[in-house]
Order: C-alpha cells, then structure tokens, then sequence
C-alpha cells in the first residue's frame, strides 16, 4: 500500500474556517457578551480571506480540490456575504431574545461549505459541500424557534432541499455509470473518448443536475420555496442565503456545464435558455403584487438569478466573467436592501415588520435610510450610474456577442417591469405620507454600528463600482479564464 | 438467468413495498412496511456481494433509524392522523408527473451502456477493510467533510429542540 499524503496547503482557507468555527463553538461557552462571539466570527472570516488570498493554485486530494483564479473569486463572496449577514444580525437577534452562539458557527460552516463547492473538482466534493452549506442553512432558517413563520421556512427549505439533493445524487450516479468516474475533467475525456455525447441517458443526467441547481439558485420552475423560506427565515439569514448559496450554486452548475459536460453544451444550452427566461418572467411578475418587503425581495432575487444564467448561457469565458461580475453586484446591493429592511424591523411587533406599507413617507421621517434604499432600487432596477447597471450591461453585451439576442430582449423587457415594483419602493417613500400612527422603529441613529458599516460599504461599492467597474471587470475576467 | 430472477424479485418487492409506504393511511403500518423495504434494500446488496454495505443497510436502517421513525410516530395522535385528509388536491398531477418520469427513464435507460472503467475488486467491496482503506486515503477529503456535516446535523438538532421556549 503506497498511500502519500495529501498537500493540504490548497484546503488550508477552508481548514481554517471549519476549525475556527468548532473553535468557536467552545469558546461561546464563556462569553456572555454574543457581541463578542460575532467579532470573533469577524476576524476568522478575516483571516480566512487573507488565506484565501495567499494561497497558490494547486489540486489535491487526488485532484477532489482545486484552487485557482475562479474558486477564488467567488470564496471572496462567500466571505464578504458571511461577513455582512454576521454584522446586521446582532440586534435583530437581540430583539427577539435568540442571541446565541451557534448562530455565528453555523454561518461559518455553511460560508465553509460554499467555499468547498467553489473549489470542488469531484462530483463527490460537490455533493458533500452543497450538504454542507445547505444543512447549516436549514437551521439557520429555523433559528427563531419561538415563531410559527420560522419554523415553516426551515422545514420547507429542507424538506425541499433534501429532494433536490436526491436529484442531484441520481445524476452523479449516472454519471458514474456511464463514465466510471466522478472527477470533473476525467469524465469530459471519458464522455468524449466512449462517444457518449449523443447518449441519452448523459442527457438524462445533465437534466437531474439542471435541477438540483435550479432549486439552489431558485431558478423558475424550481422556485417555488423561495418566497416562503425568504419570508419566514430571520432577516439576516434571508439576507445571507439570497446571496452566498445562490452564488455558490451558480459556481458549481459553470463548473460541471463547463468541464465536465461541455461537449454537451448544445444540450444545456437549449435546456437553460427557457429556464431564464421563465425565471425572469416569474421572478418579475409575480414580485408585482408582493405586499411583504421580503417575499417582494425574494421574487427579485429569483429574478436576478435569470440574470445571472444568462451568462452561464453564453458558455464564453467572458459570459461567466460577466455572471461572477454580477453575483458579487447582486451581494453588495441586495444585502444593502436587506440591510434597510433590517433598521425598520419591529421586532417586537413581528406581524407589521417587513410590510410595505411601512416605507410609506420613509423620506421625511427618516430622510438616511429612505436615500440608501433609493439607491439599492435603482441599481437592483439596474439605472445609471449605480453597479447594477455596470452587471446588466455587461451580462448583455457578452449574450448578445454570442448571439443570444432574444433572451438579452427579453431580459430587457423584464427589467422594464421590474421598474414597477422597485421604484414603488421609492414612489412610496418619497411620495406618500406616512401611515397615521405608524412610526418606523428605528433611525440612522438608533441603528447599531455594524449596521451603519454594512449600509456604508455596500452604498459605497454599489456607487464605486457604477462608476468605476474597471477593476472588478478585470478581476472578473482574469478569474474566469480557466473556461 | 438465477441472476436475474433474484434481481427481479428484489426490485418488485422494492418498488411494490414503496408504494405501500407512502400509501397506508395508519404511520404505523407505513413504518413497518418500510422496514420491511430496508431488508429487500440489503437483500439487493447482498446479491451484488457487497456484505458491508447490507450489514450496514440493516443494522443502521433497519435497526437504528427505523426506530427512531417510531418514536417520532408514537408523538403524533394518530386518531387524528387517519381520520384527516391523506393526499393534497393535486395528488392525480403529481402521480402522473412521477409517472411520466419513470416512463422517461425506462426509455433512455435502453442506451445504458456500463462504463468499462478500472474494475472495481468485487470480492473487496464487500470487506469493511477495503471499504476502510479506501475511506483514509483516496477519499479522505469528501470523508472530513462528511464528518463536519454530522457536527452540524447535531448542532442543528440541540439549536432547534433544546432552547427553551420564551414564554
């Protein structure tokens, strides 16, 4: 038996993040301040991205794991995501007398799983770091165990997410059935070698993982949890989940479309470009006649998520730059619009959270806030000179070079109707008396100063990057050149 | 030809025992049937001369995880259970949507052709050794990672059920 033992400096970022979060996890024990276990969880989140960022590329575990420019890119997600949902989610914890611990570790290990799906080069990699991120997710959903809405939101997310994972598993079986491996390039030569480009059966398998991803990313007609667990999970979670899982199942589904599976790409092609289409229809019709800030957010993130396939669509290197360029976008702004939903959340009064209605005269109560929100609706609207713009266009330009005209028109279209109901958000801020006897909780000034921090820096990098996109494109574009 | 009639008897009582799972009004009645289910399950493993995996099948299964499946019924009010409605409206959909699916599969499964790769020992697969060897070195890595997803099944069960309740 000549067994050598792996190099572990590639899994070094993602050993940390799990040690870190077990270590944690004895530490809370001690701490009666869970402020102080956030700013734990801050600085592991940290560290683990300087280690991201210093760690060379290379493949281990008999090539299981993989590092390079593209798993990069989106572990700076992941980490950027963790890291904002950990700072707006102490007080609203707080108010609802569930500041614990684990809350902290969960979101560590389910930012370790995603960062493990990101890097994974195996079927079996993808499968174990989906479950990873996933299972933490559950219960994170569920983490407000006093509330009826809570705990519907965590068991249908895993009821769900436990069926789609069956999907998943059937076509990794198939797969290995037919090409007798699962690590990603192996099984592209294999498929190329057996000519099993026209079987049906690899058509069936590339079906099951359409899936599976799909429900990850909330992609219509497997979306239909969505607006229930976004709505029922704690703000913070749906803040995190809407961004980091989604973004994580966008990166597995470019890699295994792309390197295991891309003699097929005629094949996927023609099954996602009507799953994108549908996605923004759905996403952006039925986010028309949403009364709850959250459920209305969770059809835009359905919608966003069309956005974003239409550059996994393209197939290029530069499409997928343009769908990473826009995940991280789609971070900054959506956990910014969370973040507001968060400074007018109630707490004690959960029933009138999170209503529409309450953004009514927002501006002259609260001119600072009801300005932000402004600014995460146009770019999640996608109007010059905010980011949201800067990933649309780019996304778009790249589909129509490719020559994916129609689905770029009728992303257009749907943009135009997502207009409506974003800038109703504004129409009602800024137009509208507020409610009689209706007083938003919170104000700039009463908002903790995580929050504060997480609303400057997202505002800012919405501003920064609509103006100024060179960098990110770049970085973007170096990241997505292993395609 | 042996082969194959004991493969076909363990796949009908397979599929025709699912059926009766998900179909029995009583839980109780669905609980041991499945159990029921699990040893077909390890009796098709046992023909593929994988010994591990059906003594696993069983004894975690059938022993450990069924059990658990009837202590979680024993919680409901069963009376309830039964008098209250089985299926959804949308039952007649779902049927014919599986169906569907099921027919799929048959089609394409015709051009199921078994890869031809590095061959597997046989006779290795059914010994917990070789299953052991294989867990420490070729698949350490998914095999830690499967560990942390345990850490986090039980994390999330203390954080779900063991808080108190705020009044």
């Amino acid at each position: 038996m000549n067994f050598q033992f792996p190099d572990l400096t590639p899994v070094l970022p993602e050993a940390f993040l799990v040690l870190g979060a077990l270590l944690l996890l004895l530490i809370d024990l001690s701490i009666k301040n869970k402020n102080a276990t956030a700013f734990i969880s801050l600085v592991l989140l940290m560290v683990t991205g300087f280690t991201v960022y210093s760690t060379p590329s290379g493949v281990t575990f008999g090539g299981m794991f993989s590092v390079d420019a593209y798993s990069s890119f989106f572990k700076y997600i992941f980490i950027l995501s963790a890291a904002m949902a950990i700072l707006v989610s102490g007080r609203y914890l707080r108010w609802r007398n569930e500041e614990h611990g684990e809350y902290y570790t969960l979101i560590l290990l389910s930012t370790a799983g995603m960062m493990i799906m990101a890097s994974a080069a195996d079927l079996i990699t993808i499968y174990l770091g989906l479950e990873l991120m996933a299972l933490s997710t559950y219960v994170l959903a569920g983490f407000i165990r006093g509330e009826v809405k809570s705990n519907e939101s965590a068991l249908k997310y895993f009821l769900l997410g436990a069926f789609s994972s069956a999907f998943l598993l059937y076509g990794i079986s198939l797969i290995y059935g037919l090409t007798g491996i699962t690590r990603l390039n192996l099984v592209a030569s294999a498929i190329s070698e057996s000519g099993l480009v026209d079987n049906p059966v690899l058509f069936m398998a590339l079906l099951m993982f359409v899936v599976a991803f799909g429900f990850k990313v909330a992609a219509a007609p497997f979306h239909m949890w969505a607006p229930d667990v976004y709505e029922g999970a704690p703000t913070p979670v749906t803040a995190f989940m809407s961004v980091g899982p989604k973004a994580a199942g966008f990166a597995v589904m470019a890699r295994v479309f792309l390197v295991a599976l891309h003699s097929l790409q005629a094949d996927w092609t023609t099954v996602l470009v009507p799953i994108a289409i549908l996605t923004m229809a759905v996403g952006n019709i039925i986010a028309l006649s949403q009364q709850n800030i959250k459920r209305m957010l969770a059809y835009s993130s359905i919608a966003h998520a069309g956005y974003a396939l239409i550059g996994l669509i393209t197939g290029t290197s530069a499409g997928i730059s343009a769908m990473m360029n826009y995940l991280i976008i789609y971070a900054f702004m959506n956990i910014g619009a969370f973040s507001i939903v968060i400074i007018l959340d109630k707490g004690r009064v959960p029933a009138s959270s999170d209503r529409l209605d309450n953004f009514k005269g927002l501006a002259k109560t609260h001119p600072v806030p009801a300005f932000l929100m402004l600014i995460f609706m146009f770019s999640l609207t996608g109007i010059p000179p905010t980011a949201g713009f800067m990933g649309k266009f780019y996304l778009f330009m790249n589909a129509v070079e490719a020559g994916y005209t129609f689905v770029v028109l009728a992303a257009v279209f749907f943009s135009v109707i997502s207009a409506y109901f974003y800038l109703r958000v504004v129409k009602f801020m800024y137009m509208e008396e507020p409610e009689e006897g209706e007083i938003p909780a919170a104000s700039m000034s009463t908002a903790p100063v995580s929050i504060t921090i997480v609303l400057a820096v997202t505002a800012l990098a919405v501003l920064l990057i609509g103006v100024y996109p060179e960098a990110l494109l770049a970085m973007a574009k170096n990241s997505a050149l292993i395609f | 030809m042996l082969p194959k009639l004991f493969f076909f008897y363990f796949a009908a009582m397979i599929t025709g025992l699912s059926v009766l799972v998900v179909t029995r009004k009583n839980p109780v009645h669905s609980v041991l049937w499945m159990l029921l289910l699990f040893f077909n399950i390890a009796g098709l493993y046992l023909f593929l001369n994988a010994e591990m995996i059906a003594i696993i099948q069983v004894i975690v299964y059938a022993g450990a995880i069924l059990v658990l499946f009837l202590f979680v019924v024993l919680l409901l009010d069963l009376k309830k259970e039964i008098a209250g409605e089985q299926y959804t409206d949308i039952w007649s959909i779902a049927v014919s949507l599986v169906a569907g699916l099921f027919l799929l599969v048959i089609i394409t499964f015709q051009a199921f052709e078994i890869a031809d790769s590095e061959p597997v020992m046989l006779s290795d697969l059914g010994q917990p050794d070789a299953i052991g060897r294989m867990l420490y070195t070729e698949y350490l890595f998914p095999f830690e990672i499967t560990s942390v997803i345990l850490l986090v099944a039980i994390i999330g069960a203390i954080v779900l059920a063991k808080r108190k309740l705020k009044e």
